[in-house]
């Protein structure tokens, strides 16, 4: 086993398009880390080249002790699960999991048993006769991640894996990913753009946006501590409110003439300076009325079951609430709204940072 | 009514096969009478027999001998392209060298050049290397071909490229993976690629005539090319009908036999 360990690491391609522009990142040994970002901020081509599947411009990465930046991507000691899966269409499943071994003079009856072991645990014993075309799109996840596990490598490597299943499955998978990684305690390396998946999945939450990280943390921390108004509206759903607002003064802020307190807020913001406020639709209370209270102006709701979304406008700005149903009509066309000063996000609208306590 | 137009279409294109056929079963006087009925004569075992083992009065040559070298022949340019072609597929797709588009556009600007238009350099080239009556003249020059590059070219653009990457990480090099991946996903392409070209091999008839001078490097289209133009005797139009009868033989069992592989590469695709 071993961490992976990324020193200010950069991708440009031809024409001078730098998709990675100088990301660093420890990932402990063992822990299960998910890079999430919206498509094209260079998640994937990050995982690719701790791969070996891209050279890696500038910087440096680490697998266990070792800078791997010349290595093979065979001869790294990872393993890769792909987004199509990418299995050999002409093998049988017993030979895409064998494959990987054989090419490395593994003794034969050593490649039966890990397969046979791998198959078990991913319970597709049934299948290792078949070929991957008569497999459903979850058993062949599996075998891609069969084909991972045999080789017993020192660190995982997952492209988006789930996004070719359909929703029940992907749920399914994921819990069995999560699980699979527990037993295992193999060092994890997880693209998604789900932000679902991210939280679920990670120790470690790393959000990239643009070739740069956004924020790392656990996935607790990231949300309720966001460092950036776009981790703020990327993790959470429904996305964070951003309401624009004017600094009263310390712990206070005003929003389309109501004042709100704030218990994160940064010392020394001066009175009247503009800022933005954000607000997690499921962090405020509707209905309530207290010292700091918004009213908002409802225009539909969204039924979800057990919740509901009433969406509207609160000064001048989109808005939505989330409510357990029941708690107020579907028909209510005006909602006064009590924020917990605790749960009011602070950011600074130029540099979009939080300005929260240092 | 499309079913009419189809059987009036296929007795067109059926009836001179079906004439050769009834033809290699007579004697050359019934035929040249002008009255050779359309049911088989009593001829058939001597004209084969003859035709395979004699050879006409013109060509003094067995059929047997013409057709072991059209098979060689033919085989020969069949493998040979198929060989050359997966490889340069292989290497103008997979691999990153200098010119490598440029590569690409001079094999299939060649397409525009047939033997025909450069056979007179090929001439002189084949004969300067003493090449001219062997087996290497005869297959050699018709083996360079953009056509197949193309196909397979074309072929491995749609092999999705995570499974190039998934050979990198389980250790397999560029050969392995031509050897382990690529080579059993074309089977169905090699099959079409086959038939078409030994029917091409085949059927040569331009530069087989123009480097062969002894008869016992003849092939068969050229053998029966020499049975029908006789200046000092009859033609013995029997022979040559068994001759063509034979040289059918041989590309439509190709056909027959590839189709069966045709059919289980095509099921075996990946959807």
């Amino acid at each position: 086993m071993a961490g992976v360990t990324l020193d200010t690491v950069r991708k440009i391609y031809s024409g001078n398009v730098e998709a990675v522009k100088g990301v660093s990142l420890g990932i402990e040994d063992g822990s299960f880390c998910v890079l999430v970002g919206p498509s094209g901020c260079g998640k994937s081509t990050l995982l690719r080249m701790i791969a070996g599947l891209e050279t890696i411009s500038d910087g440096e990465v680490k697998i266990g002790d070792r800078v791997v930046n010349q290595v093979e991507p065979a001869d790294r000691d990872i393993a890769m699960v792909f987004q199509n899966y990418a299995l050999y269409p002409h093998m049988s499943v017993y030979d895409n999991m064998a494959y990987g071994l054989k090419n490395r003079k593994t003794p034969k009856d050593e490649i039966e048993t890990r397969v046979k072991e791998a198959a078990r645990i991913l319970a597709i014993e049934p299948f290792l006769d078949r070929k991957p075309r008569a497999l459903s799109g979850g058993q062949r996840q599996r075998v891609a991640m069969g084909r991972a596990i045999v080789r017993k490598p020192q660190v995982f490597l997952f492209d988006e894996p789930l996004s070719n299943l359909d929703a029940k499955l992907r749920v399914q998978m994921r819990v069995e990913i999560k699980r699979l990684q527990k037993a295992l305690g193999v060092t994890s390396i997880y693209v998604t753009h789900d932000q679902v998946e991210a939280m679920t999945l990670s120790d470690k939450l790393v959000v990239m946006s643009s070739g740069q990280i956004e924020q790392v943390g656990s996935p607790s921390e990231v949300y309720r501590r966001p460092e950036t108004r776009f981790v703020a509206t990327f993790i959470g759903s429904p996305p964070m409110n951003i309401l624009p607002g004017k600094v009263e003064g310390p712990g206070r802020v005003s929003v389309g003439g109501q004042s709100i307190a704030v218990t994160d807020m940064r010392d020394g913001l001066t009175p009247g300076s503009a800022i933005e406020v954000g607000l997690r639709p499921e962090d405020v209370q509707a209905g309530g009325v207290g010292s700091s209270s918004l009213s908002m102006d409802v225009d539909f709701v969204e039924e979800l079951g057990a919740t509901q979304l009433f969406h509207g406008k609160v000064a001048g700005a989109d808005f939505v609430v989330q409510a357990s149903t029941g708690q107020i009509p579907a028909d209510t066309r005006k909602l006064a709204l009590a924020v917990d000063p605790a749960n009011v996000h602070l950011f600074d609208p130029q540099t979009t940072k939080r300005l929260g306590r240092v | 009514m499309a079913y009419l137009t189809l059987v009036i279409g296929v007795i067109l294109v059926a009836f001179p096969v079906y004439i050769a056929i009834m033809a290699s079963t007579f004697d050359t006087a019934t035929i040249i009478n002008g009255n050779m009925p359309l049911t088989p004569g009593d001829q058939t075992l001597e004209n084969y027999s003859r035709a395979l083992f004699y050879g006409g009065k013109t060509a003094r040559e067995p059929v047997m001998g013409m057709m072991i070298n059209s098979l060689i022949v033919a085989l020969g340019i069949a493998f040979g392209k198929i060989l050359i072609s997966i490889l340069s597929a292989y290497a103008v797709v997979y691999f990153k060298f200098p010119f490598r588009k440029t590569a690409f556009w001079v094999i299939f600007i060649t397409l525009m050049l047939p033997v025909e238009v450069r056979i007179y350099p090929t001439y002189k080239i084949v004969a300067d290397l003493g090449l001219l009556d062997t087996y290497s003249g005869l297959v050699l020059p018709l083996i360079a071909s953009a056509t197949g590059t193309l196909l397979f070219r074309q072929f491995f653009m749609t092999i999705p490229e995570e499974l190039l990457e998934a050979s990198k990480i389980d250790g397999a090099g560029a050969f392995r993976f031509f050897k382990d991946t690529l080579l059993p996903l074309s089977m169905t392409t090699i099959a079409a690629l086959f038939v078409i070209q030994f029917i091409y091999g085949w059927n040569q008839y331009l530069w087989p005539l123009l480097i062969t001078t002894k008869s016992s490097m003849q092939t068969i289209v050229i053998g029966i090319k020499k049975m029908i133009t006789t200046t000092d005797a009859l033609t013995e139009w029997n022979i040559a009908m068994t001759t063509a009868v034979l040289a059918m033989i041989p590309p439509v069992l190709v056909v027959i036999f590839m189709q069966r592989l045709f059919v289980k590469g095509l099921v075996e695709t990946e959807k």
